[in-house]
């Protein structure tokens, strides 16, 4: 096929000049993270790519070290213990507004997001902690019940928190509360499972509806004057994890759970640390019908919407179905299905093939529709 | 909006029927189609469209995108505004992030201003009623989509006598503006595919002149894919046939004399400007709108102290070129490198609606690439392993 007819170049352009621009361009969404800003706005919040550049601007060349390096959700801690034991540590801070939403409330997601972080790098959660910064004024009412929820969250995904920590500042200064938790799990996995493992072939897992956390908070801050019957998904997702881990074992590469920025941020992350492409079919994505309307009223796409409660997991094709039903068979996993391929070119993007039957990018998330998500 | 009812319009098979009946109608022959609205564009790039369309049609983007006509010298407006002591600012999502010359509303916001962003103007219209202390101001962008609940507003304001409400109208014309591109004589189009939701509002008749004077055939189409294509085939049709009409695909909206009632809204409140300037096409006589004399007191522009300054574009910025479609986003110099969507130059690059997001975004210039360099069949036998 001819380039030139392919291209159809305006009417001043070269050719190749175009050629070379367009390849500059490729380069750029590749790879570079550049942070260009002078002060930190709301969109540096929002895990997609203003993110990446604060981190890997301020925080990835400031604290440098080999377990910090990969940028996976939790690091990997070769403790010597009897020479075997193996601890992934993570945490997580949490400042979602508002704290009560449909489905849980700031404490549920304090625990599983924590509980999360680190099932998906293989481990077994174990313990956490529970740092609370309080603003003066603060019912406590409402805290005894976050609280309740986190002890109830906690009990349900057998972890215990261990230690914590509260501070309070004048009226004014936090919106209310805001949570930090740290988090112990033992890893169960012989070889850690990180973003780097993607390989060509491999299938991409999804266990259900995507975008109902990201919904549901925005339905619960009344940003929409429509009725939707749409509460958060957030769960603990160690024992889905472990049903896949035990029925897929090494044929799992890589797993996440796709909070902000949504699956598009965390299926490239995945496609830019192991170096391939992502292909996925738009068709095979469940969403609710509620979810995707008010997606399609917003202009938002479900894709980049945050939530809480779901597993990606990236497999070998030969254990891909046996990995998938065992998802089938957990409680959080009936709708899991297989929305795509992982191809070797062109690496580090990731594709969707339209409804329509066309195709496009699907890039990670830029600005933020909706801040403080989790 | 129920999934079943999206689905209808976004069916595979349906597509490649018209897909093919718009390569036979038009034998192969190069058509250079202008999709007006920035709507259509992204539905454009968000479906994929052109993989599915015959080559030898082309589509160009139009200047519907409201965020990216918007001169740079309104967005220091904007900024000087909302910088005022006791301002609440409130904005569509987009036009946070709409560089100024001195950075957007986004980073006004980060250094103190209170901007908020708001899904409609009614909900500003709340906050001045919750605020009765503070100066609630609505930056209002749009072409004559949105121009009505502006109008609606200001009414409501007036009616319940809310003296700290006001807004900073920026409302567009689309006309005007398909006249600028119909007289430049950069480019060459076969005809239009006319927007969906300015026509729901002002209706058919404005575009006879585009059929009458200049034979271009113009359909009015909805934001679905399958809208898109069957608009297509439509204006395929009329030129095979050697007619140029102003035909309606979007009639389960649109109505030929358009919507009354929203009209009369407008004009109660505001009137033509002598001239205003839009990125890219320069000054265009009679293409925006200002709030009435009557409504004075709401109208931002007199209420606080507006630069009013004219800023000239970024060097390197080709906006103006993309907003007329003579050239394509990628071709632009800064398209990708400098510019891209987190660290915008250009307003085509910040909203959903402006072509080079679209471009950008859904990466319609790496599978052009991909295409040509690496010589891929049609981009779909990319997906043999599915």
């Amino acid at each position: 096929m001819d380039t030139r007819e392919v291209i159809k170049p305006g009417l001043h352009m070269d050719v190749d000049v175009v050629l070379q621009k367009i390849e500059r361009a490729r380069q750029a969404r590749r790879h570079k993270f550049y942070l260009r800003d002078e002060k930190i706005t709301l969109s540096h919040g929002s895990g997609g790519k203003a993110t990446h550049n604060l981190i890997e601007g301020v925080f990835a060349p400031a604290f440098t070290n080999p377990l910090l390096d990969p940028m996976d959700d939790s690091a990997l801690l070769d403790m010597g213990l009897n020479g075997s034991t193996r601890l992934a540590f993570t945490t997580d801070t949490y400042v979602v507004s508002p704290l009560f939403f449909p489905g849980g409330n700031i404490g549920h997601l304090a625990v599983h997001g924590t509980v999360n972080d680190l099932a998906v790098a293989g481990a077994e959660p174990r313990f956490l902690s529970a740092g609370f910064i309080l603003e003066e004024g603060f019912p406590i009412a409402d805290l005894r019940q976050i609280v309740s929820s986190m002890a109830e969250a906690a009990s349900a995904a057998g972890v215990h928190i261990v230690t914590g920590d509260t501070k309070v500042v004048q009226r004014g200064k936090a919106d209310g509360l805001f949570i930090n938790t740290a988090g112990v799990g033992v890893l169960r996995t012989p070889r850690p499972l990180s973003g780097a493992n993607a390989q060509p072939g491999d299938k991409v897992l999804l266990s259900g509806y995507v975008g109902d956390h990201g919904i549901a908070i925005m339905v619960a801050r009344e940003a929409l004057d429509i009725e939707l019957d749409v509460v958060s998904d957030t769960a603990p997702l160690h024992e889905l994890v472990a049903a896949v881990l035990a029925v897929a074992g090494e044929g799992v590469h890589c797993l996440k759970d796709p909070t902000r920025g949504g699956v598009a941020t965390a299926l490239n992350e995945i496609a830019l640390t192991s170096a391939v492409a992502i292909a996925l079919d738009e068709h095979a994505v469940p969403v609710r019908p509620a979810v995707r309307g008010a997606c399609e009223l917003l202009g938002l796409d479900p894709l980049t919407i945050a939530n809480e409660g779901k597993l990606l997991a990236i497999v070998a094709p030969e254990v891909a179905d046996a990995a998938l039903a065992a998802m089938r068979a957990h409680p959080l996993g009936h709708n899991a299905t297989i929305i795509g391929t992982v191809q070797a070119e062109p690496a580090a993007m990731v594709f969707l093939r339209t409804e329509i039957g066309g195709t496009r990018v699907l890039d990670m998330l830029v600005g933020d529709p909706l801040p403080r998500i989790c | 909006m129920s999934m079943k009812f999206v689905d209808e319009y976004r069916d595979a098979d349906l597509a490649k029927q018209i897909s093919a009946e718009i390569a036979r109608l038009s034998g192969g022959q190069p058509l250079k189609l202008m999709e007006v609205c920035g709507g259509h564009t992204h539905t454009i790039y968000k479906h994929g469209i052109e993989d599915v369309l015959p080559r030898n049609i082309d589509l160009v983007h139009g200047p519907g995108c409201p965020v990216c006509v918007l001169p740079m010298g309104r967005i220091d407006d904007a900024h000087a505004i909302a910088r005022t002591d006791g301002v609440i600012f409130t904005t569509f999502g987009d036009m946070m992030r709409v560089p100024g010359s001195r950075g957007s509303l986004l980073d006004a916001k980060a250094e103190g201003a209170d901007v908020r962003f708001v899904y409609s103007p009614l909900d500003a219209l709340k906050l001045a009623r919750q605020h009765p202390d503070r100066q609630v101001v609505f930056f209002a962008i749009g072409f004559e989509t949105t121009a009505p609940s502006t109008a609606v507003t200001l009414l409501r304001a007036r009616a319940e006598g809310i003296k700290n409400f006001s807004v900073f109208c920026n409302h567009v014309m689309i006309i005007p503006a398909i006249k600028a591109i119909l007289d430049s004589p950069d480019l060459r189009l076969d005809g239009f595919i006319g927007p969906g939701h300015v026509s729901m509002v002002i209706g058919m008749r404005p575009y006879q002149f585009i059929a009458r004077d200049h034979h271009k055939p113009v359909v009015i189409s909805g934001f679905e894919p399958l809208d898109i294509m069957q608009s297509i085939y439509m204006i395929v049709k009329q030129i095979s046939e050697g007619r140029a009409a102003v035909e309606n695909q979007y009639m389960r909206v649109v109505r030929p004399e358009g919507n009354v009632k929203a009209l009369e809204a407008m004009a109660r409140t505001m009137e033509l400007r002598p001239f205003f300037e839009w990125r890219g096409l320069g000054f265009i006589t009679h293409s925006a709108l200002k709030l009435r004399p009557e409504f004075a007191d709401w109208d931002a522009e007199l209420r606080f102290a507006v630069p009013g300054l004219r800023v000239a574009d970024p060097k390197a910025c080709q906006c103006g070129e993309v907003l007329k479609g003579v050239i394509k986003p990628w071709e632009c110099k800064v398209f990708g490198t400098a510019c891209t969507p987190e660290t915008p130059i250009g307003t085509c690059m910040v909203s959903p609606e402006g072509a080079c997001a679209a471009y950008y975004n859904y990466g319609r210039f790496s599978m052009a690439a991909e295409r040509g360099q690496l010589n891929l069949q049609p981009i779909a036998g990319a997906w043999q392993t599915f």
